[in-house]
């Protein structure tokens, strides 16, 4: 059966979201591993002077480009073709996407310059009253406001469908983008409130000071279902693509995937708090409230670990797999697409059991702001989700190109050198985290360091090393493949792993959309809203800016 | 649309049990520790004016330093501040073993954090609101506390010390 096929336009389209987000990728991971060289007690900052001022700096490019930057332009790209795929229709309003794009395009270049002109040394957080150049919030402003603007286009996309199409069920990979799509929109009306309420008319003089508290709490509004924002995309892509990719493995319920969607959205909001279980100006209760929230949201991943499991199982079986955990080995690993997700599943298992550990209130107390918490997350977006977009794109960049990706046994080993360094890299993290060692550090030059550290910090070096390698590796696959003179044999096929049942198994409820929507931002009102509103009543703007980088 | 029961396989029905279990362990662990053994967050103290915080005669950190309320009991008011030269005010105190010291920490400036290590005292240092924990000191040593907030160019220097004598 032939495959739905995407226009030339279109396939440039989401083409020209993979560049960027490739472009800032090789930014951003220069300074990584500067970073954990500087752990080791090899400093190359001092060599950078005339470009990068300070270690911060770095760790600003690196945060901002990496989780923020590569993320989102490969997240509206991904989402973007699975609606399209997924509904076989065009895009309602190409122009209206395009148009979102490109804001997104002209934010990174205006955020870019000042945060290179050491400007807005303000970390990917960017807590006032650090200042930064007002440049600096435009920018992160345009590239929401054109992550919005995308986000219109596939909705509105999805509602031509439906017209189209009523009886149908919404295809699973256009189903899951959707909601993320709709995610994204709820959750960032926190940091949209923080940057246009008060940091931008803050930092162009329009007013004098701001409410560092609030703005915190704006911020950790989004900063949280953010994360599910860069998760959702690999999961769908663990759903509903490996499981064909390892084996022709089907996804073993349908129902359930859809299930475990829903209860993201609703979930993943309403939660923010628990960044903030050591802020002064929130009470203990709230902050429990939120706790068990973040409990909550945990099931869903849980099911997914089982759904995605059961559907490589399948897929392992079917390659002549047995045993009970022997069939693994039978999963197609000779292709970079399939290895890179799985070890990114395997890191993010790990990441996903230290996430319960900060998640736990009180025993956030000892991790909060240590090193675990930069450990943690690179098991988490920096492996789960980034390695999982890796290997995505070495099946999508032949698709868009039709070039044949160069060299798979590169891209295999690039897999697996992520796998080893971010190993190496994490694990000495969070046990310097356990140890007290705290983050944003250049803990080369801190005075407190004991010896005891030593061998860990020497640690991170070595990981970083080996990511270091396995980034330029990643590279090198795109640019090659980008250069391959030799075209693929055919149309390369998009891998979709049907749903094991008939969809008809799968109940309307679960195609419904009204009643999720308005359950999620009921939840939000109820757990978000009396606190918020006590803090907005009772807003103390008395922080002026300070550039004390 | 026909609307079918949900296909649910048995095992995926268990794992999902044994997930809502596991959790719910979880949720009762770090309820007891809360309520049941007093391990508590930061709760919100007074509110201030970063702008004059440090100079208001009438504010505990413009002359901020321990403070004895009872025997073996110690208020410490202390300013965290990025200007000029990234500190802690006082940067060290000192007060014998088996002393309790509630820690009233707020910023002159900027954001910046208070771990206490060896301890489980930890939180935000926030312009505006002062942060409030209480430890009690049973080992003599030197017990550091550091900064674990990204304040500016002299974040890695920020640092100061309890100091429990025998």
């Amino acid at each position: 059966m032939k495959q739905y096929q995407l226009s030339t336009g279109e396939k440039k389209f989401i083409g020209s979201h993979l560049l960027v987000a490739i472009l800032a990728l090789a930014v951003g991971s220069l300074f990584g591993p500067l970073q954990a060289f500087e752990h080791a007690g090899w400093d190359f900052y001092p060599y950078l002077k005339p470009f990068i001022k300070s270690y911060y700096q770095g760790l600003t490019v690196h945060g901002v480009l990496n989780a923020l930057v590569w993320t989102t332009f490969f997240i509206m790209g991904f989402l973007t073709f699975n609606v399209m795929f997924g509904l076989k229709r065009p895009l309602k309003n190409m122009t209206l996407n395009k148009v979102g794009f490109w804001l997104m395009v002209v934010g990174v270049v205006a955020a870019a310059i000042p945060i290179l002109a050491n400007q807005a040394t303000v970390l990917f957080t960017f807590y006032p009253p650090l200042k930064a150049n007002w440049a600096f919030y435009l920018g992160l402003t345009l590239v929401v406001v054109g992550s919005w603007v995308e986000g219109w286009g596939l909705f509105m996309t999805y509602i031509a469908w439906r017209k189209e199409n009523p009886n149908e069920r919404t295809p699973f990979i256009a189903f899951a983008s959707i909601i993320t799509a709709l995610l994204w929109q709820i959750c960032t009306l926190g940091i949209a409130t923080e940057i246009l309420t008060m940091l931008l008319p803050w930092s162009l003089g329009l007013i004098e000071n701001v409410d560092p508290q609030l703005a915190r709490t704006y911020f950790w509004f989004t900063g949280h279902p953010l994360v599910y924002f860069w998760l959702l995309p690999a999961y769908i892509s663990w759903y509903a693509m490996l499981p064909e990719q390892a084996g022709k493995g089907k996804m073993f319920s349908d129902s359930l995937a859809r299930l475990s969607f829903w209860i993201f959205l609703v979930l993943s909001t309403p939660l923010g708090f628990h960044h903030q279980y050591v802020d002064p100006g929130i009470p203990p209760a709230w902050k429990f409230l939120h706790s068990m929230l973040t409990f909550g949201v945990f099931f869903p991943s849980m099911m997914t670990a089982f759904t995605v499991v059961a559907s490589l199982e399948h897929a392992g079986r079917k390659n002549g797999g047995k045993g009970a955990l022997a069939w693994i080995g039978k999963l197609n690993w000779s292709d970079p697409s399939v290895a890179a997700q799985l070890l990114a599943g395997i890191l993010f298992f790990f990441g996903g059991i230290g996430g319960l550990a900060n998640a736990s209130y009180n025993v956030n107390l000892v991790l909060h702001n240590t090193a675990f918490i930069p450990g943690h997350f690179h098991l988490t977006v920096a492996t789960g989700v980034t390695l999982s977009f890796m290997g995505i794109s070495y099946w999508l960049l032949p698709y868009l190109t039709g070039k044949k990706l160069w060299n798979p046994k590169v891209a295999v080993a690039q897999a697996w050198t992520w796998f080893v360094g971010m190993i190496i890299f994490s694990n000495s993290m969070h046990v310097l985290g356990l140890l007290g060692a705290p983050r944003r550090v250049p803990l080369g030059l801190a005075p407190y360091v004991p010896a005891e550290w030593n061998s860990r910090l020497f640690q991170v070096g070595v990981g970083g090393a080996i990511l270091f390698l396995s980034g330029a590796l990643y590279l090198t696959v795109m640019l090659m493949t980008a250069l391959n003179k030799e075209k693929v044999a055919e149309e390369v096929t998009v891998p979709i792993a049907e749903s094991m049942q008939d969809l008809s198994h799968t109940p309307e409820w679960l195609d419904r959309w009204a009643p999720w929507v308005y359950g999620t931002l009921a939840l939000i009102v109820i757990v978000y809203g009396p606190q918020l509103f006590d803090m907005i009543k009772n807003i103390a703007l008395t922080s002026p800016g300070f550039r004390v980088w | 649309m026909s609307t079918k029961q949900m296909h649910i396989d048995p095992y995926e029905r268990n794992w999902m049990i044994f997930s809502a279990i596991l959790l719910v362990l979880f949720a009762t662990a770090v309820s007891v520790a809360a309520f049941g053994m007093g391990i508590q967050v930061p709760a919100p103290e007074t509110r201030v004016d970063p702008r004059t915080v440090a100079v208001d005669p009438n504010s505990p950190w413009s002359n901020p330093g321990l403070r004895e309320i009872e025997p073996g009991k110690y208020d410490a008011y202390i300013l965290a501040h990025a200007i000029p030269n990234w500190e802690y005010l006082p940067k060290e105190i000192t007060v014998p073993a088996g002393s309790s010291v509630s820690f009233y920490v707020t910023s002159g400036d900027v954001q910046h954090g208070f771990k206490i290590q060896d301890t489980n005292a930890n939180f935000m240092v926030i312009p505006g609101q002062v942060s409030k924990l209480t430890v009690k000191f049973d080992e003599p040593g030197t017990y550091n506390f550091i900064c674990t907030e990204y304040c500016g160019s002299g974040h890695a220097i920020m640092y100061g010390a309890v100091i429990v004598t025998p």
